[in-house]
């Protein structure tokens, strides 16, 4: 009798038991899907919100190239057609834009135009010179704020004091709907161009170079220095305190968050050493004070993953140790330092707060081209952008965070590409 | 300036080579006896003697020439009595007079005047730069070549020279902490001969606006850290509060339970994660997390802020998942099997082994990694820069705005930075709590997890 | 003693507190074979690479007592370790080819001590050192293929080719052909008796009848002790000491 009571009551704790471990391993994949999960709607936050940034919203406009407004001659000089007073004929677009408007109301249409479309016009002019004393339909850059309306990104329905366009705007632009006026076409200048307080006409090409020649700097400096004290502790180093001590600080500093090494550039490298501010060259050499910890952990692996018979090979035909290591060691731990090295720039790329320090944010609106040149830099760009209150900033942001995902994405590719071509196993 | 400084290199490197190479088989020639090492030594040598002086110049010049022109010209300025000088707009005024004569219109006479000083001396800095590289290129050659004899040996000398190289390479990594200490300690101590230092740690008011001019009517700055502690502190919560329990599990379903695909899928899918640049998160917390957390606090009649702790700790929480998850699964796998063994053998189920043996065995390593994470949470930037706010509220409430250590040194060195005013100063005495604090946690973290690992190896 | 070319006395080595060799004494002539044989751990490899001064990369390894390599003491500070490296080729257990070409492996030496002037001359030291080690006539076509894409005996002739390539006098050889089948052994041991006639060859095996069909002369080495040593066909049939007897009859090994 007893006996079978405890019986029942092993099988009865038993089906408790395993369903507990059911339960058990039902939240371990629960959890592996919801931080997954995140990833994915992560993605598609940025690509949803972004998309629309590689449009924009063109307008006709029908421009009369009057010589007399102008200020040119058929026959004048290039230089003479860069000084023409292109703005004039743009003023006299807008006024004839709607037929009979009034005065109000042509303030308010020409807030419906990019300020650059003073330059297309001009540009226009200066590809066709022949244009001269024609009417000519261009289409020319709308508003940003056209613009988020037509994308859909501002809402109309609020009420008209927490708009940007007023009711009359929005007639117009339904106007401009109707007539097929406007389009949506591929955003050129989103890679053309650098910053601008305009959203309409704030590109990501600035920030790119920026970006590049930062990490240029990185490159130059870390991968040369971290073979070097790679090669040093791994294959010279005597076994004592000081070799020890380095090795202690490398792992640390590896963990040293990097809005520090932001602070050591501005303390340092500008206040004591004066170099110029904002630069790519100061940015380069935080980030590569800051990625030289994990490129010369890669390299250390990968020079010891080298077999020592290599080495020895060399030694036994009397080669010294300098060479034994230079002539077969190094190249052969090639390829995985350059693994390593790609990926402290990938980390490199994304870093942000060591920048803002030393003063990349600052606000360049034109394409650095040069390391000494004060330039921006993509994260630090997109940083700008999601802070500014402006609403057609925040599709330039996650369009900007596409281009840097697309970037990392190809830097881990060759990454992995290498990984898988050069590096043997032994 | 650059281009031409390269060809001069470029010949320079061309011809010590030849020239050592040439020389050295001469030599030997000459005595009759064979050097002691290849030519290619000898070459080598010459070269390192004529380039490396060189080289040192030459990037000194590089970064101090502006530095020193601007500050010649800023001396010799004729500052006219009474007027207010902005250094930074004047000299950009100087050089862009001196670039482009075609903006001299209009500009005042001392302007023109140095703007011609300011060319001038570029000039004349153009020139000695060139000719002191050329002179101090041949001096290294000449001090070279008379070192070339068949007796001397050449490979040793580079040997010995690349030994230099590479323990100086080694040392950048010292260089870099005695730096980062070093300017921490040195801008905190002025911060410190200004603000007392229990108050900065233990007041809990943090007004960080001092009347820059005299006579301003702005109260006095107040420099209590303790709100931006306790922000700190709270983010770091809500965020371990998420990874802590999402990273740990991922990691034993992973490592216990997932077969060979899974792992091989959702470990490259994890690793993305833990790439994608913090900035990215901190849009993510903005635009989508921020709004949400607001909703939610207001469906339950909470008045949540735009920006909050929870959402800012939520998003990094997210960011340090991968973290705890590939740092805890080394940990579990590091477990020796035969712990499992015994206790599976005895009828224990995974569950029961993972709870009952696995975890208790593993956890002095998942100290570490938690250590490790909380530290990272710290040190983290770009997501609390934009999804926290800036407000130093001493509050324990997720909902409301609070600010953190790293978002404080950000906002006092964003615009204008003076050296002399406590405002700028105190980012480097936050920073330098940050620097030992993290410091110290990874010191534990990786003294726990060195321990745990010598137990089972 | 006039044709002694390595004359070892009273060679001690240690790895940190453990002491491996016991007061190693011996002496080697020039153009013969001495085997190196005893059971493993026995501090036979040990002894070997002391004469090429290859223990310095192991850095708890300590070396006392005295080596001469023609008359010259090598145990010392002042030894120049590359030109006894080059004066004295090795070959090790396991094939170590150089991850390049053929030609480089056999040019690497050569190159880095300045031997030849021209790439005609290398080009002939290469060929030359092939041939000696019997694997020109396979590879000749085939110079700029990777030496790694050889066979293992042929990677093994590489790594022989390598070390005649500098001009040695002396070849150490560590158990040469423990990684390799019957076939390519015995084209090992073929080419070993060749150069005999050129080279003083000392080599470590485990194989005594590899020590029997190779050397004249035959070491036996035991717990780090040099037990016995003398003609080889006088080891092998009628030993002095009985451990040697035991090993060699199989009662222990």
């Amino acid at each position: 009798m007893n006996n079978s009571v405890a019986k029942e009551k092993i099988i009865s704790l038993r089906k408790k038991r395993s369903l507990e471990d059911m339960r058990f391993k039902y939240y371990g994949f629960t959890a592996m899907c919801l931080s997954l999960a995140v990833l994915v709607f992560l993605l598609y936050t940025i690509f949803s919100k972004g998309y629309t940034a590689f449009q924009k919203t063109i307008v006709l406009l029908e421009v009369d190239y009057n010589q007399e407004v102008l200020k040119l001659t058929p026959d004048s000089s290039v230089e003479e057609m860069e000084k023409g007073k292109f703005f004039r004929v743009k003023k006299q677009a807008i006024e004839n834009f709607f037929p009979d408007l009034s005065k109000s109301d042509i303030k308010l249409v020409k807030k419906l135009f990019s300020i650059n479309v003073d330059n297309e016009i001009k540009d226009y002019f200066l590809d066709n010179p022949e244009v001269i004393n024609t009417k000519q339909q261009i289409w020319v850059t709308a508003h940003s704020d056209v613009d988020q309306l037509l994308k859909g990104n501002s809402r109309r329905d609020v009420p008209e004091d927490r708009r940007k366009l007023n009711d009359i705007q929005l007639s117009y632009v339904d106007q401009l709907v109707e007539e097929k006026r406007v389009k949506q076409v591929f955003n050129n200048f989103f890679f053309t161009k650098a910053d601008s307080r305009h959203p309409e006409i704030a590109g990501v090409a600035g920030s790119f170079m920026g970006s590049l020649f930062t990490l240029f700097t990185v490159f130059i400096l870390s991968f040369p220095i971290a073979i070097g004290a790679s090669v040093y502790l791994e294959e010279f180093a005597p076994k004592n305190r000081i070799t020890e001590l380095i090795e202690v600080n490398i792992s640390n500093l590896a963990a040293v968050p990097s809005i520090v090494f932001g602070l050591l550039g501005l303390g340092v490298l500008l206040n004591v050493f004066g170099l110029p501010r904002s630069t790519p060259l100061v940015g380069g050499s935080v980030l590569a004070l800051m990625t030289l910890p994990t490129i010369i952990i890669a390299c250390r692996a990968s020079l010891k993953a080298v077999p020592p018979s290599i080495k020895e090979g060399a030694l036994a035909v009397g080669a010294t140790k300098t060479q034994a290591v230079f002539h077969h060691v190094v190249p052969l731990a090639l390829p995985g330092t350059l693994t390593g090295t790609i990926i402290g720039l990938a980390q490199a790329l994304g870093e942000t707060a060591p920048l803002i320090m030393i003063g990349m944010i600052a606000f360049i609106p034109n394409i650095p081209t040069g390391l000494t040149e004060p330039s921006a830099a993509l994260p630090v760009q997109i940083y700008l952008w999601v802070e500014s209150a402006e609403r057609g900033f925040q599709e330039k942001s996650a369009a900007a965070i596409m281009v840097i995902l697309i970037f990392l994405f190809m830097m881990n590719a060759i990454a992995v590409f290498l990984r898988n071509r050069f590096e043997r196993k032994w | 300036m650059f281009f031409w400084s390269l060809v001069l290199i470029a010949v320079g490197i061309f011809s010590s080579f030849i020239y050592g190479r040439s020389r050295i088989k001469l030599n030997s020639k000459k005595q009759g006896t064979k050097s002691k090492s290849l030519p290619n030594y000898y070459a080598q040598y010459v070269l390192i003697w004529c380039l490396f002086p060189a080289l040192i110049v030459y990037f000194s010049w590089a970064i101090f020439q502006e530095q020193i022109i601007q500050n010649i010209v800023i001396s010799k300025f004729e500052f006219i009595e009474g007027a207010v000088y902005n250094e930074g707009l004047l000299l950009a005024e100087i050089r862009n007079v001196a670039n482009n004569p075609s903006f001299a219109d209009g500009k005042s006479i001392e302007i023109i005047n140095a703007a011609s000083h300011y060319s001038s001396l570029r000039q004349i800095s153009q020139i000695s730069f060139y000719t002191s590289i050329i002179i101090i290129m041949l001096l290294g050659a000449l001090y070279a070549s008379q070192k070339l004899k068949p007796e001397f040996h050449a490979q040793h000398t580079i040997e010995r020279y690349i030994q230099y190289i590479l323990i100086f390479c080694s040392s950048v990594a010292i260089f870099t902490t005695i730096g980062i200490v070093f300017s921490l300690i040195f801008e905190s101590l002025r911060f410190f001969a200004e603000v007392s230092i229990f108050e900065f740690l233990f007041s809990t008011e943090w007004y960080p606006f001092i009347p820059i001019r005299e006579g301003q009517t702005a109260a006095e700055g107040s420099f209590g850290a303790v709100p931006i502690f306790a922000g700190t502190f709270l983010v770091m919560v809500v965020a371990m509060c998420v990874a802590a329990p999402l990273g740990l599990l991922t990691a034993i379903y992973l490592a216990e339970y997932a077969s060979k695909r899974v792992r091989k899928t959702v470990k490259p899918l994890l690793e993305i994660l833990a790439g994608i640049p913090t900035i990215v998160y901190g849009f993510f917390a903005f635009v989508s997390v921020a709004p949400f957390v607001k909703a939610f606090g207001q469906s339950f009649g909470i008045d949540a802020s735009p920006t909050s702790a929870l959402a800012a700790g939520m998003v990094m929480g997210v960011m340090i998942i991968p973290f705890i998850s590939s740092l805890s699964d080394d940990v579990i796998n590091s477990v020796p099997q035969s712990l499992r063994e015994a206790s599976l053998g005895i009828g224990a189920n995974k569950a029961e082994t993972i709870k009952k043996v696995i975890l208790p065995a593993a956890l002095p390593g998942i100290v570490g990694a938690f250590l490790l994470a909380i530290s990272r949470a710290i040190g983290e930037t770009m997501i609390v820069v934009v999804a926290a706010g800036t407000a130093p509220n001493l509050t324990g409430n997720p909902f409301e705005n609070v600010t953190t250590v790293t978002v404080q040194i950000v906002v006092a060195l964003i615009g204008d930075q003076e050296f002399d005013n406590p405002r700028t100063l105190s980012a480097f005495a936050l920073g330098l709590v940050l620097f030992v604090i993290t410091l110290f946690l990874n010191i534990i973290a990786l003294q726990i997890v060195k321990r745990y690992r010598e137990r089972y190896e | 003693m006039s044709n002694s070319k390595i004359l070892a006395n009273g060679v001690d080595v240690y790895y940190g507190s453990k002491q491996a060799l016991f007061g190693i004494s011996m002496d080697i002539k020039e153009k013969e074979v001495t085997a190196l044989i005893g059971p493993s751990g026995c501090g036979k490899s040990t002894f070997l690479r002391c004469i090429n001064r290859m223990n310095d990369l192991i850095d708890i390894c300590k070396v006392s007592g005295s080596i001469k390599v023609d008359n010259e003491e090598i145990i010392s500070e002042k030894t120049d370790v590359v030109s006894l490296r080059s004066k004295i080729g090795m070959v090790f257990q396991k094939p170590n080819p150089f991850p390049k070409s053929i030609f480089d492996n056999v040019a690497y030496g050569p190159t880095i001590h300045g031997l030849v002037d021209s790439k005609n001359d290398l080009e002939e030291i290469v060929h030359s050192s092939l041939k000696k080690a019997g694997l020109f006539d396979e590879v000749k076509d085939r110079l700029n293929e990777p030496g790694t894409s050889l066979s293992g005996g042929q990677q093994q002739r590489l790594c022989i080719a390598r070390a005649i390539a500098v001009n040695p006098e002396i070849i150490l050889m560590d158990e040469p052909c423990s990684a390799l089948d019957p076939i390519a052994t015995a084209i090992i041991e073929e080419l070993i008796d060749e150069l005999r006639l050129n080279y003083t060859i000392i080599i470590v095996t485990h194989s005594m009848q590899q020590a029997a069909r190779v050397s004249q002369k035959t070491c036996f080495f035991h717990l780090g002790e040099l037990i016995e040593t003398g003609e080889t066909n006088k080891i092998f049939t009628n030993p002095d000491n009985t451990k040697t007897q035991d090993y060699i009859t199989g009662r222990f090994g």
